[in-house]
């Protein structure tokens, strides 16, 4: 691959379809649930009857300009709705409605990480509003085609990027991060497994300082952020092969077969579609004011990267700041935590270390986890108070909070017996106590046998029935051998 | 301007429309004459005179985003020129056409 970049540049753009967690359609207001009986979640404008007249839903127009000013997208001001027309049996009317000349967001950027980890700025060309078409069944039936229309009419944003990508890793990282942004704004649950993000690749190669583009090819039907990422490289080195051995790309669809790794033509292509646009006359334009995309900007939740940025003030490591910030719900839990105590490194430990490995157990989200955030806080408060050991509470402590999560930890914490001594007084009983009894040892010391320190220890944390507090037994020990 | 057969040919393709001979030949003179009023009105000087679009002045005409039940899957299919008990029945469509 590294040889094929020396000579080769690729050129690539990704044209995502975000499929919106609204209640209702786009322009009606039969449901958008999921896996619903077949044609159950439909309406005379989503089956296209005459006479029917779509209405925008302001969910919809909500969600793009969240997007659009979490993307730094210019928001248009007057929106208008075209027809896109084209004839199959999933979309009933004849025509999607969506925009075309008249975008709602222009321009604006993602901030990525490039393959060696570098900051790098993809631009966006534009995202706009449109609708979801049905499913069509291929296979239930061996004579027909069976079509489900609940799908039919959901909204989507389609967001179309710069063709900026170098490859495959950065194509698989501005997903993530679309992704991570799409759920930070709870627009949508950005599932490409079960299609809410979809993502079409464009992509052909140049020679190396050749202004003109090669011939691109689209692949299509990729159905994992992994499979993005191959497919690209896949075809980056295909298409440079084909040129090197004298051959040239021909303008195509393909198709990616997770199987093989390899991208397969899916069709040649033919003339190019007529779709003849016009502006959808049974929707009125939609004009959006500054006060408005003032409001948005306002109940804008906190981004990831605004996140990021903050934990990296509360000195927490790019590694930590990273997992945390993963995914929204855990950055509120360890926020909620935060909300109650100082500690901040120590608050993420708990999410890093403990909480995460319960999670990794059972395969399960932050969502299920059984403790709230601030019992967490509460036990670093009871460590860095010194009334319970680090180890005391991350170990039998924790599990038996995660036994009766309603429980309140220092009580939990003094019925098990293991709320640790730090009472300097108390302390000191027990160190002297621990000298008196081997004087030849404290000697051993007095000449430089350092060593005998540890036994010293042992005595108090015996005497104190292990409760005694390490960090103020060892400092007492040392002071009174040092006498 | 006179409209070519072929691009009546393309037009009713587009459009999933068959015409027999006879009848294109007649949509080729009906185009014909609209063709001819459109370039009428062309003869107007229209420059600042934005096309008209919409019939209404309302913008913004926006709906709360709430869910209905609007029909029922059999009340959906019972139109249909073919269906079983919950898909419309279309024919096999081998090649997939772009979205």
């Amino acid at each position: 691959m590294e040889d094929i970049l020396k000579s080769y540049e690729p050129v690539i753009g990704l044209e995502i379809h975000v499929q919106l967690n609204t209640a209702s359609k786009a322009y009606s207001s039969d449901a958008t649930s999921y896996g619903e009986e077949p044609n159950s979640k439909v309406s005379p404008i989503t089956l296209g009857h005459p006479g029917t007249l779509p209405m925008l839903n302001e969910g919809v127009l909500e969600s793009a300009v969240k997007l659009g000013v979490a993307c730094n997208c210019q928001i248009r001001e007057v929106n208008e709705f075209a027809r896109k027309n084209y004839f199959y049996a999933d979309l009933p009317k004849g025509y999607q409605i969506t925009q075309d000349k008249t975008p709602i967001c222009n321009g604006g950027f993602v901030e990525i990480k490039d393959a060696n980890g570098a900051d790098k700025k993809i631009n966006l060309t534009r995202i706009h509003m449109e609708e979801d078409s049905g499913k069509s069944s291929h296979d239930i039936d061996p004579f027909n085609t069976l079509i489900d229309l609940n799908r039919a009419g959901t909204p989507l944003l389609e967001i179309v990027s710069e063709p900026e990508f170098k490859d495959g890793t950065e194509a698989y990282n501005y997903l993530s991060e679309m992704r991570k942004l799409v759920r930070y704004l709870d627009i949508s649950d950005g599932n490409m497994e079960e299609g809410s993000l979809r993502c079409d690749v464009n992509i052909s190669v140049k020679p190396k300082g050749q202004k003109e583009f090669g011939t691109k090819v689209e692949v299509k039907n990729l159905n994992s952020f992994r499979n993005v990422q191959k497919s690209i490289d896949f075809e980056i080195k295909r298409q440079v092969e084909l040129i090197e051995s004298g051959g040239t790309v021909t303008q195509q669809t393909r198709t990616f077969d997770a199987g093989s790794g390899k991208t397969q033509v899916l069709r040649a292509k033919e003339d190019a579609h007529d779709y003849r646009y016009f502006n959808e006359p049974d929707l009125q334009p939609v004009i959006v004011k500054e006060d408005y995309i003032a409001s948005v900007k306002r109940n804008l939740p906190a981004l990831p990267k605004e996140l990021f940025a903050k934990y990296r003030k509360l000195k927490l490591s790019e590694y930590d700041a990273n997992l945390l910030t993963e995914s929204k719900e855990l950055a509120s839990y360890y926020e909620e935590i935060i909300e109650h105590t100082q500690n901040y490194k120590g608050a993420a430990n708990w999410i890093m270390g403990s909480i995460k490995s319960y999670l990794n157990e059972r395969a399960a989200s932050i969502a299920e986890f059984p403790l709230q955030a601030k019992t967490i806080a509460e036990l670093q408060i009871l460590v860095d108070a010194g009334k319970v050991s680090n180890s005391a509470a991350t170990g039998e402590l924790f599990k038996a909070l995660l036994e009766d999560p309603e429980a309140s930890p220092s009580e939990l914490a003094q019925k098990l017996n293991l709320i640790q001594e730090s009472n300097e007084d108390e302390l000191m009983a027990f160190v002297k106590q621990a000298l008196s009894k081997y004087p030849d040892k404290v000697e051993a010391y007095r000449n430089g046998k350092k060593g005998v320190q540890g036994l010293f220890m042992g005595e108090v944390m015996k005497l104190s029935k292990g409760k005694a507090d390490p960090k103020v037994a060892s400092k007492l020990v040392t002071q009174e051998l040092e006498k | 301007m006179k409209l070519s057969k072929e691009e009546v040919d393309k037009l009713a393709h587009l459009a999933r429309l068959d015409f027999s001979e006879a009848e294109k030949e007649a949509i080729v003179n009906d185009m014909d004459k609209i063709l001819g009023f459109v370039d009428k009105i062309n003869e107007l000087d229209l420059e600042g005179v934005e096309p008209l679009i919409y019939l209404s002045e309302e913008r913004n005409v926006l709906r709360k985003d709430e869910a209905q039940d609007l029909v029922t899957k059999d009340e959906a299919l019972k139109n249909a020129p073919d269906r079983d008990t919950d898909f419309f029945r279309v024919p096999k469509v081998l090649k997939r056409e772009e979205e």
